[in-house]
C-alpha cells in the first residue's frame, strides 16, 4: 500500500520536474519575446526556437495533472478546488500561450502581432507563476479541513509560499530561457542572451532557493540536497560566465531537480497538509488510489513513459541546431484568389 | 439574489465542452483525411495531392491549437469545480485521464511538431509517418476520454467500498460496452465532420472558378478547365484539387453518415436498457407504447407528462428502435418514475454535501424539450449533411459546380451541419443522465450513481463560479471569432495560401544559394 503509492508520489513528483525543465524554457523564451528582441525577424527567432517542441513539453503538465487524478484523487480534488481562482488564471494564460504560438504569424498588421507578443509573454509569466505557487502551496499546506475543502474564502491559499514559488517559478523559466537561447541561438542574440543569463541568474534564483531551503525545517539530512542544490546553481552560474552552454543547461536543471527532491522528500508523506489541523493532512495513504489501479497503471507508465521519453529525443535532434535570422523565412502573406 | 452554484458550474461544465467540442471532432476527422491525401500524394506523386495536404493541412493546424487549448480547461475543471465528484469516482475516473496523456497527447503533440516543422527537413515516409503517429495520437485520445465519459453513463468494473466505487477490473472499464457504441459513433461523427469541412470549401473554389470565368462548361455539359495566371494558383491543376477533394469529401460524408447510423442504433438500443428514462424523454415517451413521436408539442416550461401532446406518431418504430421487433411496448416516464423512486430513492438525503439541495425531492425526467429535441436535430443535422453529401456527388458528376451562388451559400453552411448534429447528440445524452453525474448501471444495485447536486466543490460560492464562467466565456468568444477569420481568410487564400510556390512556378529563379538553409516552414 505505501509502497506503491510512494512509488506515484516519486512519479508525480518526476513528471513535474520533466515539465518545468521542458516547458521551463518554452515560458521563458515566451516572456523574452518583446524584451529580448528588437526587430520583427528576431522575434520570429526565439518563437522558432521552441516552435516544434513546445506541445510536447505541455503534455508534461497535462500528465502530471491526470497521473495525479488517477493516482491521488483527493490530493488532486482538494488541491485543484482550493486553488479555484489562481488556476482559472492560469488557464486562461495557457490558452493565450497556446492560440499566440500558432496565430501570431497568421495576421500581418502590427497591432495583430504586438497582441500576440504580449499574450505570448503576459501568459507564458502567468503560467510559470500559477504553477511554481501551485507547487510551493501543495509542500506548505492549505487551511484544510476534514473534508479536504480549503476555509477562508476565495483567497485563503495566499501567503508567503505562493509568492516565493510564483516568482520563483518566473525567474526559474527567464534564466532557463536565456540559457536556453544561448544554446539555440546565433550572433548577437547568443550574446545578448548570454549577457542577460550572467545578470539575472542569481537574482531570479531567490523565491525557489528560499523554498527549497524550507524542506530543511522538515528533515534536517536534506540540507545536504539543498546544499548540492546551490552547488549546482553555483556551478551554473560560473558555466553561464564562461560560456559552456551545455554545462550551464545541464548544471541549471540539476538544481531545480535536486532543489525538487529536498522540497517534496520534506513534505512525505504529506502530498498537501493541512495547516488547521494535522489530522486533515492529505497524506500518500490518505489521498491514494487503490492497490489495484496504482498498480494497473504503474504497469503502463513503466512501460510508455521510456518509449515517450525516447522519441521525444528523437524529436529534439531532428531540430537541433542553431537558429539564425537568415534561417527565417520571409513572411508569407495570404492571397486572395478572386479575379478582381 | 440567491444563485445556485451546481447551475453556474453545470453552465461553465456544458459551455467549455460544447466549445471545445467544436474543434476536436475537425481535428479527429480532418486530420485522418489529411493523412489520407498525403498517403495518397506519397504512392503516386500526384502534385494535386500535395497541394491538397497543404493547404487542408494549414486549416487542420489552425483549429488544432484552440482543440488543445480548451483541452487543458477539461482536465482542469474535473478538481477545479467538481471536487465532490473527482474524490467520489477518482479510482475508476482518473485513470483514463491518465492513460489518454501518456498514450495520446504525448504521441499526437510531439509528431505534430515534427510533421509541421519537418516538410523536406525529414524523410519523405518519417514526415508521412509523423502525421499518422499525431492522428492515431488524437484517436486513441479520443477512446480513453470517452471510455470515462462511458463509465459516468454505465459504470462497470468496480466494487463500493467505503462509499467509494473502487476500480477492480481495468478490462471491463475499458471494453464497456457503452464506450465501444459512444466511440465509434463519435467517430463516424467525426469523420462526417471533416468531408463536410471537405465539400463545402471545395464548392467554394470551383464555383469561384466558374464565376470568375476561368472555368466553363461545354456544349456537352461538361466542365472545360481553364487557367489564369494573374490569380495567385489558378491553373488548370487547382480544378482538379478541389474536385477531387470535393468528391472525397462526398464519399467519406456518405460513408460516415452510414457508419452513424449503425452505431447510433447500437447506442440507442443499450440505452434504452441502461438509461431508459433518458430513452423515454428522447421520445416524450409519457405512457408504454411501441409508437415513435415524428412531433411532439406541448409546454415547455412544465416538463410535465399532462403538458405534453403527441401530434404525429409512427406506431412500432419505437419498438424497433429499441428492441428490433414492431410490437414490445417499451416503457414511458410514468412507469418508471416510480421504480427509480423505489431504487434511488424520492428525496436527496439530508446532507451538507448538497447544499441548498439537501432534502430536496428529486426530479428524475430530464428536461424533456432538450432530449427530445436534441435526439431529432442530432438525426435531423445528420440527414442534411449526408443530403449534401449525395447531392454535391450528383451535381458534380461533369467535373464541376453549378454557376449558383445560392447552391454554393448552402454547400457552405451545411459544413455547420454535423457539428451541430455532433453538439446537439452530445448535449442530448449529457442532459438525459440528469439528475444523475454518474447514472446507476439498473443491471447491479450496488449503490455506484451520483447526484449532480452532491458533485460540485463545497467551497465555491456564486461568485468565483461567475468569475470563471464569464472570463472563460469572453475569451472563448473572442477566440471563435479570431479563428474563423483566420480559417476565412486562409480558405479565400485558396492553394496559394499554403503553398505560396505554387504563385511562382516558371519565371521565378532561385534567389541565393543559401536558400536550402532556410527553414521550409516557420512561425
Amino acid at each position: 500500500m505505501e509502497t506503491l503509492a510512494t512509488i506515484w508520489f516519486v512519479l508525480i513528483i518526476v513528471l513535474w520536474m520533466g515539465y518545468l525543465f521542458l516547458d521551463g524554457f518554452d515560458l521563458g523564451v515566451g516572456m523574452l519575446m518583446p524584451v529580448l528582441s528588437r526587430t520583427e525577424r528576431q522575434k520570429r527567432v526565439l518563437l522558432n526556437t521552441i516552435g516544434p517542441t513546445w506541445d510536447g513539453n505541455e503534455v508534461w503538465l497535462i500528465t502530471a495533472a491526470g497521473a495525479t487524478f488517477a493516482a491521488f484523487p483527493h490530493w488532486y480534488a482538494s488541491l485543484f478546488s482550493a486553488l479555484y481562482i489562481p488556476l482559472t488564471l492560469c488557464l486562461l494564460a495557457l490558452i493565450f500561450r497556446a492560440v499566440a504560438i500558432e496565430y501570431r504569424g497568421k495576421g500581418h498588421s502590427q497591432a495583430w502581432k504586438t497582441f500576440w507578443t504580449w499574450a505570448m509573454a503576459v501568459g507564458s509569466a502567468g503560467i510559470a507563476f500559477f504553477i511554481g505557487a501551485m507547487l510551493a502551496i501543495t509542500s506548505s499546506g492549505l487551511p484544510l479541513n476534514d473534508n479536504g475543502d480549503i476555509v477562508g474564502g476565495a483567497f485563503a491559499w495566499m501567503g508567503w509560499p505562493a509568492v516565493f514559488g510564483g516568482l520563483g517559478g518566473v525567474g526559474f523559466a527567464l534564466v532557463h530561457g536565456l540559457i536556453f537561447l544561448g544554446l539555440k541561438t546565433q550572433g548577437d542574440m547568443r550574446e545578448k542572451a548570454q549577457r542577460w543569463a550572467r545578470r539575472l541568474l542569481l537574482p531570479c534564483s531567490i523565491g525557489f532557493l528560499v523554498w527549497f531551503g524550507l524542506s530543511i525545517t522538515h528533515r534536517p539530512w536534506l540540507s545536504a540536497v539543498v546544499v548540492a542544490a546551490v552547488i549546482a546553481l553555483g556551478a551554473a552560474y560560473f558555466a553561464v560566465r564562461s560560456g559552456a552552454e551545455k554545462a550551464a543547461f545541464v548544471l541549471h536543471g540539476l538544481y531545480l531537480v535536486s532543489g525538487l527532491f529536498a522540497v517534496f522528500a520534506g513534505a512525505y508523506p504529506n502530498v498537501l497538509p493541512s495547516t488547521l489541523d494535522s489530522a486533515n493532512s492529505l497524506t500518500i495513504a490518505s489521498a491514494s488510489s487503490s492497490d489495484y489501479t496504482l498498480t494497473v497503471m504503474l504497469v503502463v507508465t513503466v512501460i510508455c513513459l521510456p518509449i515517450i521519453i525516447g522519441y521525444q529525443i528523437f524529436s529534439y535532434r531532428m531540430f537541433l541546431g542553431r537558429i539564425a535570422e537568415t534561417h527565417i523565412p520571409e513572411a508569407h502573406r495570404v492571397p486572395v484568389a478572386i479575379r478582381s | 439574489m440567491d444563485l445556485d452554484p451546481v447551475l453556474i458550474g453545470r453552465w461553465q461544465f456544458g459551455i467549455t465542452t460544447v466549445y471545445h467540442f467544436w474543434m476536436v471532432p475537425l481535428t479527429l476527422g480532418l486530420g485522418m483525411l489529411v493523412a489520407i491525401l498525403q498517403t495518397m500524394y506519397h504512392r503516386t506523386g500526384n502534385e494535386i495531392y500535395l497541394r491538397s495536404t497543404k493547404f487542408f493541412g494549414k486549416l487542420f493546424l489552425i483549429n488544432f491549437i484552440m482543440g488543445v487549448a480548451t483541452g487543458l480547461v477539461q482536465e482542469f475543471q474535473f478538481g477545479m469545480a467538481w471536487s465532490e465528484y473527482s474524490r467520489f469516482v477518482g479510482d475508476v475516473f482518473g485513470a483514463p485521464l491518465a492513460l489518454e496523456a501518456l498514450l495520446a497527447f504525448f504521441l499526437e503533440s510531439t509528431f505534430l511538431g515534427l510533421w509541421i516543422f519537418g516538410w523536406g527537413r525529414l524523410p519523405r515516409a518519417v514526415h508521412l509517418g509523423s502525421l499518422w503517429c499525431a492522428v492515431i495520437g488524437s484517436w486513441i485520445s479520443a477512446y480513453f476520454i470517452i471510455v470515462a465519459n462511458s463509465w459516468m453513463q454505465h459504470p462497470v468494473g468496480v466494487d463500493m467500498v467505503d462509499g467509494r466505487p473502487v476500480m477492480t477490473d481495468v478490462w471491463a472499464v475499458m471494453t464497456n460496452n457503452t464506450a465501444i457504441a459512444a466511440y465509434t459513433h463519435a467517430l463516424c461523427g467525426a469523420l462526417a465532420v471533416g468531408g463536410g469541412f471537405l465539400l463545402g470549401i471545395s464548392w467554394y473554389h470551383l464555383y469561384r472558378r466558374r464565376k470568375d470565368g476561368i472555368d466553363t462548361i461545354g456544349p456537352d455539359g461538361k466542365v472545360v478547365v481553364g487557367s489564369a495566371p494573374e490569380v495567385p494558383g489558378r491553373d488548370a491543376l487547382d480544378h482538379q484539387v478541389w474536385i477531387r477533394s470535393l468528391r472525397i469529401g462526398a464519399i467519406v460524408g456518405i460513408i460516415a453518415f452510414a457508419g452513424v447510423a449503425i452505431t447510433g442504433d447500437i447506442q440507442s438500443k443499450l440505452m434504452f436498457e441502461q438509461q431508459p428514462m433518458k430513452m423515454a424523454s428522447a421520445e416524450a415517451a409519457c405512457h408504454d407504447g411501441t409508437e415513435f413521436s415524428v412531433l411532439t408539442i406541448g409546454d415547455p416550461s412544465s416538463n410535465d407528462c399532462d403538458g405534453v401532446e403527441n401530434v404525429f406518431e409512427i406506431p412500432g418504430l419505437l419498438s424497433f428502435l429499441a428492441n428490433g421487433d414492431f410490437n414490445t411496448p417499451v416503457h414511458g416516464v410514468t412507469t418508471l418514475l416510480p421504480d427509480y423512486q423505489d431504487k434511488y430513492g424520492t428525496h436527496l438525503p439530508e446532507d451538507e454535501r448538497y447544499g441548498q439541495h439537501s432534502g430536496e425531492e428529486i426530479d428524475y425526467q430530464p428536461i424533456m424539450i432538450v432530449t427530445y429535441w436534441g435526439f431529432r436535430l442530432m438525426i435531423g443535422f445528420g440527414i442534411v449533411a449526408a443530403g449534401v453529401s449525395a447531392l454535391g456527388l450528383w451535381l458534380t458528376r461533369k467535373g464541376t459546380v453549378p454557376a449558383s451562388a445560392w447552391l454554393m451559400r448552402g454547400a457552405a453552411l451545411s459544413i455547420t451541419a454535423p457539428f451541430l448534429a455532433n453538439s446537439a447528440g452530445w448535449i442530448f445524452t449529457e442532459m438525459g443522465r440528469q439528475p444523475f453525474v454518474v447514472a446507476p448501471n439498473p443491471a447491479q444495485l450496488d449503490g455506484v450513481y451520483m447526484f449532480t447536486q452532491a458533485a460540485l466543490s463545497p467551497e465555491l460560492t456564486p461568485g468565483m463560479l461567475l468569475f470563471s464562467l464569464i472570463s472563460l466565456s469572453l475569451v472563448y468568444g473572442i477566440l471563435m471569432v479570431v479563428e474563423l477569420r483566420l480559417l476565412i481568410v486562409y480558405i479565400r487564400g485558396g492553394v496559394a495560401s499554403a503553398m505560396p510556390e505554387v504563385t511562382k512556378t516558371n519565371h521565378t529563379p532561385r534567389i541565393t544559394n543559401d536558400e536550402d538553409d532556410v527553414l521550409s516552414f516557420a512561425y
